[in-house]
């Protein structure tokens, strides 16, 4: 893949040139906000003149600081995060005028309280239902919002700049789902390892508009490849849709285990692929629209949180999975608990062999991962009426 | 037509030789070098046959080894291998309970002796033959004397799953005086409890086979029986299940 195609490797880099890029931004002026999670309103931000950029949690490399302070049995994500601050040894983090944060799993709730102490941070009251109630609140917390950025910003957010960014950040989603919908196709004409580097090197663009270009193009490239017949996979390859916990580059070791035993990962459910892609629907009022899109985030933190279950089935459909794995982090009550109503729904409605991993980001488990992974991809060949 | 099935375990490598009956069945230790215990265990189940290596038409490995031996046709899981022994044995059987060295498997099979789903234990040692073999290590007997000690014992109360914990667990009832026969019936008792757990996860049978060389020891099996509330079908050499289930998938293939 890297070698064919150009924009895989633009895309690549882009962590690194970002960094700069982010530098430059700020000596001019430009603020910087820093994000955890999808539930944090972007429009908002962009429409305040700030530049939104994704922090990191997927590193297992600044854990060990992190656990002087944390507990040990935490979730590795969040171990993560507060490690790169506590470290300071992330250049997005650094560069951050503000963090921006909701109430969503207990273990970063509180985490959060802690990292309010290094650097100013917003926390958003996040409601855990998604009701006509919780959204009323979700509109006053978005209003909150808008007044802590007008301040710390000194600027207005008018509504004219709020449909603007509207506009951009669903150009944005309709970009990145056209790439992963590009995996519908059979055999899909990118690793699951690949697209997971593009989905992630994404996040540290400072220039929206020219990351949509750049994934428009890959995207193009793409399409080039696989009707001439490119595709790292046969037809034959076990189709995996992964769902759970948000992934990344660092925690990508389930991901990258699936495709080297023989398998292709073609649908992420997760955070930073598919649950993004959902875009802000038109209405009247603007923001109560924008409050909508991010209630309905179907994320575990919500009880009930039936939206991943009804997404988990049209996906499993519209990329023709032959198998769901749920990837649950050490430590996350919220994702590990609601794995067996996510297992027993699958087995009712779509019938497709589902395997729970639970780990984290070391290595050590990797000998026992790759028997559960073969063996799962042996029960799917031998659905499929292969030698049992 | 022969195939073997060569099974290279953490502490056992195991191979069978099967041209539709078993022609021959051999354990030697894995030690440090799975890859000539490999060898020397085909080699001697050659010979117990008489059987020419010329004569295999198809070798399937399994096991942690499975990697590490380059004569090999084929390589599964040792989960598909224990359903497919399993099956062999017990064509009736739905569930395999497969406990090896390092890790515990509870299998769901179905009439073909095809894996429908399966739960392993996660990172945690707690319910393997890893942790009745630090626990007989505590105890300073071997495993076969663990089993004899609990003959009729009532299990003393072993509440950590974590074999690093549940040690100074034992070290501290030895210290207070607990006799051994309750310790290991407790140590069983914490395994079975381990079990039960694992099995909660898949569609668990009545039907039940119990494979891996810790269903060699009887005790054991009857607190994992009890707990679960089945009677388990405990094949003779419950070892070599896995190797059976690879000699099968490759004599079928
Ligand atoms: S899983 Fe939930 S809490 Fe975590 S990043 Fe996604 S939306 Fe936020
Ligand atoms: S993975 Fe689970 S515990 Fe970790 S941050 Fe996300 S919801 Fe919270």
């Amino acid at each position: 893949m890297r070698e064919i195609c150009a924009s895989f490797d633009e895309i690549a880099g882009l962590r690194e040139r970002n960094a700069i890029a982010l530098k430059v931004a700020k000596d001019r002026g430009r603020k910087v906000v820093g994000t955890y999670c999808l539930f944090s309103p972007v429009e908002l931000i962009v429409a305040a003149g700030a530049i939104p950029v994704s922090l990191c949690g997927t590193s297992a490399t600044p854990i060990p600081a992190a656990e002087k302070v944390l507990p040990r049995s935490l979730c590795p994500l969040i171990k993560s995060s507060y490690g790169f601050a506590l470290t300071d040894t992330c250049p997005f983090f650094h560069f951050s005028d503000l963090l921006l944060a909701e109430t969503t799993c207990d273990g970063k709730k509180k985490m959060y309280e802690l990292l309010g102490r290094m650097k100013p941070l917003h926390l958003m009251q996040l409601p855990q239902v998604q009701d006509e109630a919780a959204l009323e609140y979700w509109v006053l917390e978005l209003k909150r919002l808008i007044r802590r950025l007008e301040q710390a910003f000194d600027v207005k957010i008018t509504p004219e700049k709020l449909a603007a960014a509207v506009l951009l950040l669903n150009e944005e989603r309709r970009s990145l789902k056209a790439l992963q919908d590009l995996l519908k196709r059979k055999p899909a004409p990118i690793s699951g390892m690949d697209l997971l580097t593009v989905l992630h090197n994404r996040g540290f663009t400072v220039d929206k508009r020219e990351a949509i270009g750049l994934i428009d193009r890959l995207t193009a490239e793409l399409t080039g490849l696989s009707d001439n017949g490119f595709s790292p996979f046969t037809t034959r390859t076990p189709r995996i849709l992964l769902t759970g916990v948000p992934v990344g580059i660092g925690s990508e070791k389930v991901v990258r285990l699936v495709e080297e035993l023989g398998g292709s990962v073609v649908c992420f459910e997760s955070c930073g692929a598919y649950k993004k892609v959902d875009p802000v629907l038109p209405g009247n009022d603007l923001l109560r629209s924008i409050a909508e899109k991010y209630l309905r985030v179907p994320c575990s933190c919500m009880s009930p949180n039936t939206g991943r279950l009804q997404l988990l089935e049209k996906l499993v459909q519209e990329f023709q999975a032959d198998g769901v794995i749920d990837l649950t982090w050490q430590g996350c009550h919220t994702y590990n608990v609601e794995s067996f109503t996510v297992k027993r729904h699958l087995q009712e409605t779509a019938q497709v062999p589902f395997l729970q991993i639970e780990t984290d980001y070391s290595e050590s488990d990797t000998e026992q991962l790759k028997v559960r992974i073969e063996a799962f991809l042996e029960v799917i060949g031998t659905r499929r009426g292969g030698r049992p | 037509m022969v195939a073997a099935g060569i099974d290279i375990g953490s502490t056992g490598t195991k191979a069978v030789l099967f041209d539709g009956e078993i022609r021959a069945s051999i354990v030697v230790p894995t030690g440090w070098d799975p890859k000539a215990a490999g060898l020397e265990a085909f080699r001697q189940a050659l010979d117990c046959a008489g059987i020419a290596e010329g004569d295999v038409h198809s070798i399937v490995g399994t096991g942690y080894g499975r990697v590490s031996l380059p004569i090999f046709d084929r390589k599964v899981t040792e989960i598909t291998c224990h359903a497919r022994g399993a099956h062999f044995l017990y064509p009736e059987t739905r569930s395999v309970i497969d406990i090896g060295g390092q890790d515990s498997k509870v299998i769901s099979v179905d009439e073909h002796g095809r894996v429908a789903e399966f739960a392993m234990n996660d990172k945690c040692a707690a319910g393997t033959g890893r942790f009745l073999q630090v626990m007989a290590g505590v105890l300073d007997v071997s495993l076969e004397q663990l089993g004899q000690l609990a003959v009729g014992a009532t299990p003393a109360q072993i509440s950590s799953m974590c074999a690093v914990f549940a040690e100074s667990e034992v070290i501290g009832l030895l210290a207070r005086g607990a006799d051994k026969g309750s310790i290991a019936a407790g140590i069983f008792h914490s395994i079975a409890g381990r079990i039960q757990g694992l099995a909660g996860k898949v569609t668990l049978s009545h039907r039940v086979t119990f494979s891996g060389g810790v269903a060699l020891n009887r005790e054991l099996c009857s607190a994992i029986g009890a707990s679960l509330g089945v009677d388990m079908w405990v094949p003779h050499a419950p070892q070599m299940v896995g190797a059976l289930g690879a000699a099968i998938m490759g004599f079928e293939a």
